[in-house]
């Protein structure tokens, strides 16, 4: 492979990551918060809403029934408006955040599910504020969970930066369908499964190694 | 300490409401273990949970420490949590915090600073016995270990009152044992007004100085521990009672005793007194002073609240007016004499 190639590689290789760390990050700060709420706002739960929770549910849910590479397209005016372009990769990251927020919301919820309701009771009884309880006490003990449920966010983030291609995102996943699909070059095709691979597996073990590091149970 | 004024709590649910406290009175005095119990689904648990607002009476006052919890605004009301200290079935500790910063919570949720928290957790932790388990985690440790924690954590804050919810439910007779010693411990050492719920009467008999039965919502009956064990006035404290000190219930007595006189049946008496050295002597002359014959079917000894007492079932042979007069006998001589039936 000539060094150009290897060029192109590291250059979507940065893209990627580039793609996948701000919009984690931005998914992580806006779907934990709608998690939490979703989870407080339960029937049986410190915040008890029960119209509320069913209308963050419909809304969680209808926005991750829609495939990615639509919503992408259906939101070409938002991306205009935040990133200032709708082409890019930068404007990339604005679908690529909105399509995991309700992804790491569900997945947050489940793991606040998780938490024994004796804790909150316990946290209750010594006079904790609601806000107290969810950052003492509901955060903490589901940090293993959300840890677990943002390296899929992770993982789930390479697969669809891939698909930012379609609005010129770049990225390996761009460069593995423009040289090695529309340019019939198998050589730089495998090289970015390879790394998209080698990617994947760094995001997973580093995920479980912090995950095993906060969970006693 | 704790007062319940006419305490009522009623749950809704789809299959019909049900009442889990009916106008309950209870009045726990400062520095006193007062013991809770009852059978499951008699309204403990709500009770208990009622003396710090976990569960909102749907009638009554609820004053801890002169204050009414019930008229309490949310602020004040959490103020007034952390001057009551709460211990669980299943201890309620945070998995992924180790055993120093789950005693640190209380103290943390009160905005303490870290020096003042190494300050109070030190001699928690000595207290509680722990010192070497200080940066374990739960997972790490056994049941009685668990409510050592737990118990430190209800103390963190410097409470004047510890509720406990079936605090040792969910451990082995031995561990039960040395979790209520601690309890006793504590209670003199600090002070502290324990309210304890539990379904077992080893409990009450081992620490508690004063104890109320729960039964469908109600408090049937509430006395000091030795009065209640001598003397208990209602059929659920008598059961209650005979099963704490090992007492068969006459029903499961060999001999074929019958609740019913018939002609020339011998009554059967449960005879409970306090401390052991009199009793012989007595029984022993009422049976010469009356001409009888005692005989005894079972006999038991039992610590209860620090104090000897003994437990005998005994059948009597003799003359029926005979057998009364021994009774009165004995009844004059501070015994507690109940016939529990009749045999042939």
């Amino acid at each position: 492979m000539s060094a150009e190639s290897w060029v192109l590689i590291w250059e979507s290789l940065l893209e990627t990551i580039y793609m996948v760390a701000v919009s984690g990050a931005i998914s992580a700060l806006v779907g934990i918060p709608l998690g939490v709420l979703v989870h407080i706002t339960r029937p049986d739960q410190i915040l008890a809403r029960p119209v509320l929770h069913r209308v963050l549910g419909v809304v969680v849910n209808a926005a991750r029934s829609v495939p990615f590479i639509i919503l992408m397209v259906a939101i070409i005016p938002l991306t205009r408006l935040l990133a200032g372009t709708s082409i890019g990769t930068t404007a990339a990251i604005v679908p690529l955040s909105i399509a995991s927020i309700p992804f790491v919301a569900r997945i947050a919820e489940g793991a606040l599910n998780e938490v024994p309701g004796g804790l909150i009771e316990a946290a209750e009884a010594m006079g904790a504020t609601p806000f107290q309880i969810i950052t003492r006490v509901l955060l903490p003990e589901a940090l293993p969970g959300l840890i677990h449920g943002m390296t899929l966010t992770l993982v789930t983030l390479v697969s669809y930066s891939a698909m930012a291609g379609a609005i010129g995102g770049g990225g390996l996943g761009d460069l593995g369908i423009r040289y090695g699909y529309q340019r019939f070059d198998p050589v730089i095709m495998l090289a970015t499964v390879v790394v998209l691979v080698v990617v994947v597996q760094l995001i997973q073990s580093a995920g479980e190694k912090l995950q095993a590091r906060c969970e006693h149970k | 300490m704790i007062r319940f004024e006419k305490v009522s709590k009623v749950f809704r649910g789809s299959s019909g409401t049900v009442k889990a406290l009916d106008d309950v009175s209870l009045w726990i005095p400062e520095g006193s273990i007062y013991g809770v119990i009852g059978s499951s689904g008699a309204g403990k648990s709500t009770l208990i949970r009622c003396a710090n607002l976990l569960e909102r009476p749907t009638a009554g006052r609820v004053v801890v420490d002169g204050r009414d919890l019930v008229q309490l605004s949310p602020a004040d009301l959490r103020n007034a949590r952390r001057d009551i200290g709460m211990i669980f079935q299943y201890f309620n500790l945070l998995a992924n915090s180790t055993v120093y910063e789950n005693i640190a919570l209380p103290l943390k949720l009160a905005g303490e600073k870290a020096a003042r928290i190494e300050e109070t957790i030190a001699p928690l932790l000595e207290l509680v016995g722990l010192e070497d388990k200080r940066d374990s985690y739960p997972s790490q440790l056994s049941g009685g270990q668990k409510q050592r924690v737990a118990i430190a954590r209800a103390l963190a804050s410097q409470p004047k009152v510890l509720l406990c919810d079936e605090a040792t439910s969910a451990l082995d007779p031995k561990t039960t044992v040395s979790i209520l010693n601690l309890l006793r411990d504590i209670n003199r050492k600090l002070g502290l007004t324990i309210l304890l719920i539990t379904h077992e009467m080893e409990v009450v008999k081992s620490i508690c100085d004063q104890v109320a039965i729960l039964s469908d919502g109600q408090v049937v009956e509430h006395n000091d521990v030795e009065s209640f064990f001598l003397n208990p006035q209602t059929d659920l404290a008598r059961e209650f009672v005979r099963a704490a000190v090992h007492e068969k219930p006459i029903e499961d007595l060999p001999a074929g005793i019958q609740k019913e006189q018939t002609e020339g049946s011998h009554p059967v008496l449960h005879i409970t007194f306090l401390g052991n050295s009199t009793v012989q002597p007595l029984i022993t002359q009422a049976a010469r002073q009356f001409n009888l014959d005692f005989s005894i079917i079972q006999a038991d000894m039992e610590t209860v609240h620090g104090k000897t007492m003994g437990f005998l079932t005994v059948e009597v042979v003799g003359d029926e007016l005979n057998a009364k007069s021994a009774q009165a006998f004995l009844r004059k001589h501070d015994l507690q004499v109940e016939v529990a039936g009749y045999v042939c």
